[in-house]
């Protein structure tokens, strides 16, 4: 590689604001506010405190012990049930939690990166629950109604579910590229349309139902040659589901940094007339974003048809396809941004458990999660709560940024 | 009205827009500030009008000091201000788009548009503006829309008027007609403040020139001053007005241009009939007032505009492009400078070594398989970099933080690297520094010499004058005539104005 026009002396001063006026900083900034927001949640829905704040300026103390009780109870509870249960009588059952908050983040990771790649390219796909679910009726139906060999037919499925979510979202783009008709209108439309017709499918035996569901709504168990296979032995949940995850996330930070296809993606999300002018299909490029985005979503919906013991049913989706926008934006439409953020959300949900063994509402950790988002989404916010200084890039970090990411070579 | 600006500070982080200005503008008096794009004519204006808070300095009228919050405040104070950009509604008549803001009412809150109508004939009439106050303002020609939005300022008693770049939309027969109208106010006793870089319009109608160079008064002048020295004082240096070239040689037809109409987005026939030829080796000037279809033309040759917009025939070299995507006319060998280069030739948040592969993520050198070429990417823009003088602390630099002139030269350098047998160039020195518009031209010029074939389209008549080898005149979509170089200016002028060769 060669040398940059002008070596520029290293100027710490400004590198130091590039880093506080960052994402980064700001996302873990409004992550400790958003646990803080949940801490005041815990405190005022708790009895102990409510009662001790009776007799406040008496004994303010005791209010202020039961506060901090109830906080530490519910957050302990939630890194109990998140990552590691020091209780547990063996090995195998104190890291259980970190396979559970694994297993959960895998669909919640791939979807993320779906929505965020929509993001990219300047597109709001809602329609996550809809291109889910349409990939969960193509992997049940290949799951359920076909007989192939072990391995084979997991891939076969994985497969389906990948075309069927993403077949949902070109179709949109291509409602968009051909009528203009918005994606934000239509995928939530499609979202009702395929969560219906998933409900009837599962009412018919000739259909999608199963033989043993009588008057309910749910399929067949998948095949034992369709499931995913466990990656620690069958003493935990978790599959090659969160596999496919992070190989989701290293081909989405491979289209989009360093392709040809993700270079024009990001050029028609920041400027689609520029595109236009530079010989790009803007119109092709969103058709094939969407289709791209849906397919992401597709690797979520393969985790969750494949991974049950049971059948699937109606709520199989599980509100993944919400969720992800959520992580996406939490995650920056970045790939490692979206890693974390699948993470953090999949502590959550396998901590919720846990959080209300101690009589703490999980419906906290729903706040927790809307309050990250809330102020991720009001960046002058923070920034004024903290004296930030205002966005900005110094070239210092940007070249250390190529060089560090650029394969380059001589 | 007395206007006095005295120390005017106006920081943008390490930028100093405005650097203590001074400036006396007495009652009655045109007062012309001068000075190239980025020189900071605006922005002194718009701390005048309350929208920007000056760092230091003070602004008094009649010699007392005053204090603008936003510009509802100034216009209480007697200022007005008409934008380069006219801020109109189209759909609505010349009387509601001059109440607008501070309707007069009847009883019950009943809007008088009466009372609005007689306002404006009243103005009209008083300084001959000819303005029919039921006309709707999208039926009107650019010169009458500004003539509204000068009454606009009249009807809120402004007793200084601020123009900014007003004669930038007008023929030259509309500006002479704007001239008339500010000698005619100012008699009146309205003191303005005209903004232009127009050398010839400030002799012409200015009874005193202030002269701004990055952000400083560099001096002030009598009209009286010879052409050669102001213009050295807006630069900072004696400027060559004319580029040294030799006889064009042209050779082949490359671009035809065939009976081609070309309807505009909201289906007016922009291009009505238009026939030309561009040879090897020449530069053929669209020259014309904007708006007068020159855009629609360029976007029709790129095949920006879909076939159904578009009749007649374009062709490169013998073979038709009308109706091939933009990306087989880039690739049948057109480089493309448009006119918007914010808009449509850069991609503001992309690196300008992303930029400069903007066009050529489809095929090699840029690509490697489905991957981007990176060390290609970065070698090549190191070079383009250095070849186009763009001044920028890395080939990393986000295009948007680049100044004008220096955005300019990115897209020049994607465009001029590419092989290519037609250029088609739009306003390519539009809101760049004399310094980079002496280099675009020379390069412009270089690549003629070197057989390229070059479509000028440019408003600035003196460009087209110091660039073509022929000069096409377009009015309301039609090519007026075909000249050549030697045609005098009133001449050109008369037909930018759709008066025939």
């Amino acid at each position: 590689m060669s040398k940059p026009v002008k070596q520029e002396p290293i100027d710490w001063n400004a590198a130091l604001k590039e880093i506080l006026s960052g994402g980064i900083t700001r996302t873990v900034v409004s992550v400790i506010l958003g646990f803080a927001v949940g801490a005041f949640f815990m405190i005022i829905s708790n009895r102990e405190f409510l009662q001790s704040a009776g007799f406040f300026f008496a004994d303010p103390l005791a209010s202020i012990r039961a506060a901090g009780d109830v906080v530490s109870a519910g957050y302990g509870a939630l890194f109990q049930g998140s990552i590691y249960n020091a209780n547990a009588a063996t090995f195998e059952g104190s890291i259980r939690p970190l396979t559970e908050t694994l297993r959960l983040a895998g669909p919640l990771i791939a979807a993320g990166l779906g929505i965020g790649l929509g993001f990219r390219v300047g597109l709001f796909n809602i329609g996550g629950t809809g291109q889910l679910v349409s990939g969960l009726i193509w992997a049940t139906f290949v799951a359920t109604r076909i007989e192939l060999p072990p391995v084979i037919h997991f891939v076969v499925a994985i497969v389906a579910a990948i075309a069927g979510s993403a077949v949902i979202g070109a179709f949109v783009g291509f409602l968009k590229a051909r009528t203009g008709a918005n994606e934000v209108i239509t995928t939530i439309m499609l979202n009702y349309i395929i969560v219906s017709f998933f409900n009837f499918l599962l009412t018919d035996n000739a259909l999608l139902q199963g033989e043993t569901a009588g008057g309910y709504t749910k399929s067949d168990p998948a095949f034992e040659t369709a499931r995913l296979p466990y990656l620690l032995g069958e003493s935990y949940a978790l599959n090659i589901g969160f596999v496919l995850a992070i190989v989701a996330v290293v081909v989405y930070w491979w289209l989009m940094e360093r392709s040809t296809i993700g270079f024009r993606l990001r050029a028609v999300g920041f400027n689609p007339s520029a595109a236009r002018t530079a010989g790009i299909n803007v119109e092709g490029t969103y058709i094939l974003a969407l289709g791209l985005s849906a397919a992401f979503v597709g690797i979520a919906a393969a985790n969750q048809a494949l991974s049950s013991t049971g059948g699937v049913t109606p709520t199989s989706h599980a509100g993944i396809g919400f969720d992800a926008i959520t992580v996406a934006l939490l995650g920056g439409s970045s790939a490692t941004g979206v890693l974390l953020a699948g993470l953090l959300f999949g502590a959550f949900k396998a901590g919720s458990s846990a959080i209300q063994v101690v009589g703490i509402s999980p419906d906290v950790l729903g706040i927790v999660q809307g309050a990250i988002v809330l102020f991720i989404a009001a960046p002058p916010l923070i920034r004024a709560i903290f004296r930030l200084p205002p966005p900005q890039t110094t070239s210092m970090l940007s070249a250390l940024k190529s060089r560090l990411f650029s394969r380059g070579g001589k | 009205m007395k206007l006095e600006l005295k120390g005017i500070t106006k920081k943008f982080g390490t930028l100093v827009a405005n650097d203590s200005i001074d400036l006396v503008v007495e009652s009655g008096q045109i007062h012309s500030l001068l000075g190239e794009n980025g020189a900071g004519k605006s922005t002194l204006m718009n701390v005048l009008y309350g929208l920007y808070h000056a760092d230091a300095g003070q602004i008094l009228l009649d010699d007392k000091v005053v204090q603008f919050a936003g510009p509802g405040d100034a216009m209480a104070a007697g200022i007005g201000m008409v934008h380069q950009h006219f801020m109109l509604i189209p759909v609505f008549t010349v009387a509601e788009n001059v109440a607008l803001g501070h309707e007069p009412t009847k009883r019950g809150g009943v809007l008088d548009l009466d009372a609005a109508r007689a306002l404006v004939r009243k103005i009209s009439d008083r300084f001959g503006f000819d303005v029919d106050p039921d006309a709707l303002v999208e039926d009107l020609p650019v010169g009458v829309q500004q003539r509204v939005e000068i009454i606009k300022s009249l009807a809120r008693d402004a007793k200084v008027l601020v123009l900014d770049e007003p004669t930038a939309v007008l023929t030259p027969q509309e500006t002479d007609e704007l001239m008339e109208i500010m000698r005619g106010l100012a008699k009146s006793g309205t003191s303005i403040v005209f903004i232009t870089h127009k050398l010839r319009e400030v002799k012409a109608v200015a009874d005193k020139i202030t002269v701004i160079r990055q952000g400083r008064v560099v001096g002030e002048a009598k009209p009286t001053t010879p052409t050669t020295e102001l213009a050295s004082m807006m630069v900072g240096r004696d400027v060559g007005l004319t580029v040294q070239k030799k006889e064009s040689e042209p050779g082949n037809v490359v671009l035809k241009v065939d009976a081609l109409s070309v309807l505009d987005d909201r289906d007016h026939r922009a291009v009505d009939q238009v026939s030309f030829e561009v040879r090897a080796g020449e530069i053929l000037a669209i020259a014309g007032v904007q708006g007068n279809g020159q855009t629609e033309l360029a976007e029709a040759i790129l095949g920006l505009r879909t076939i159904h917009s578009s009749e007649g025939d374009i062709s490169i070299s013998g073979t038709s492009i009308r109706g091939k995507s933009v990306r087989e006319v880039l690739e049948k060998g057109v480089g493309y400078v448009p006119e918007d280069r914010k808009k449509n030739g850069l991609v503001a948040e992309f690196s300008i070594e992303e930029n400069l592969m903007l066009n050529g993520s489809f095929t090699r050198p840029y690509t490697k398989g489905l991957g981007i070429a990176f060390a290609t990417r970065a070698k090549l823009a190191e070079e383009r970099v250095r070849e186009f003088d763009v001044r920028t602390p890395s080939v990393l630099t986000p295009a948007g933080k680049l100044s004008g002139g220096n955005q300019q030269k990115v897209v020049l350098a994607r465009e001029l690297s590419r092989d290519v047998e037609l250029l088609v160039v739009s306003q390519p020195t539009r809101g760049v520094d004399v310094g980079s518009i002496e280099f675009i031209h020379e390069r412009l010029v270089e690549e003629r010499n070197a057989g390229k074939a070059v479509l000028l389209i440019s408003t600035e008549l003196d460009e087209v004058l110091a660039l073509a080898d022929r000069i096409a005149v377009m009015y309301r979509g039609r090519i007026v005539g075909i000249v050549d170089t030697k045609t005098d200016r009133a001449k050109l002028g008369q037909m930018m104005a759709g008066v025939g060769a």
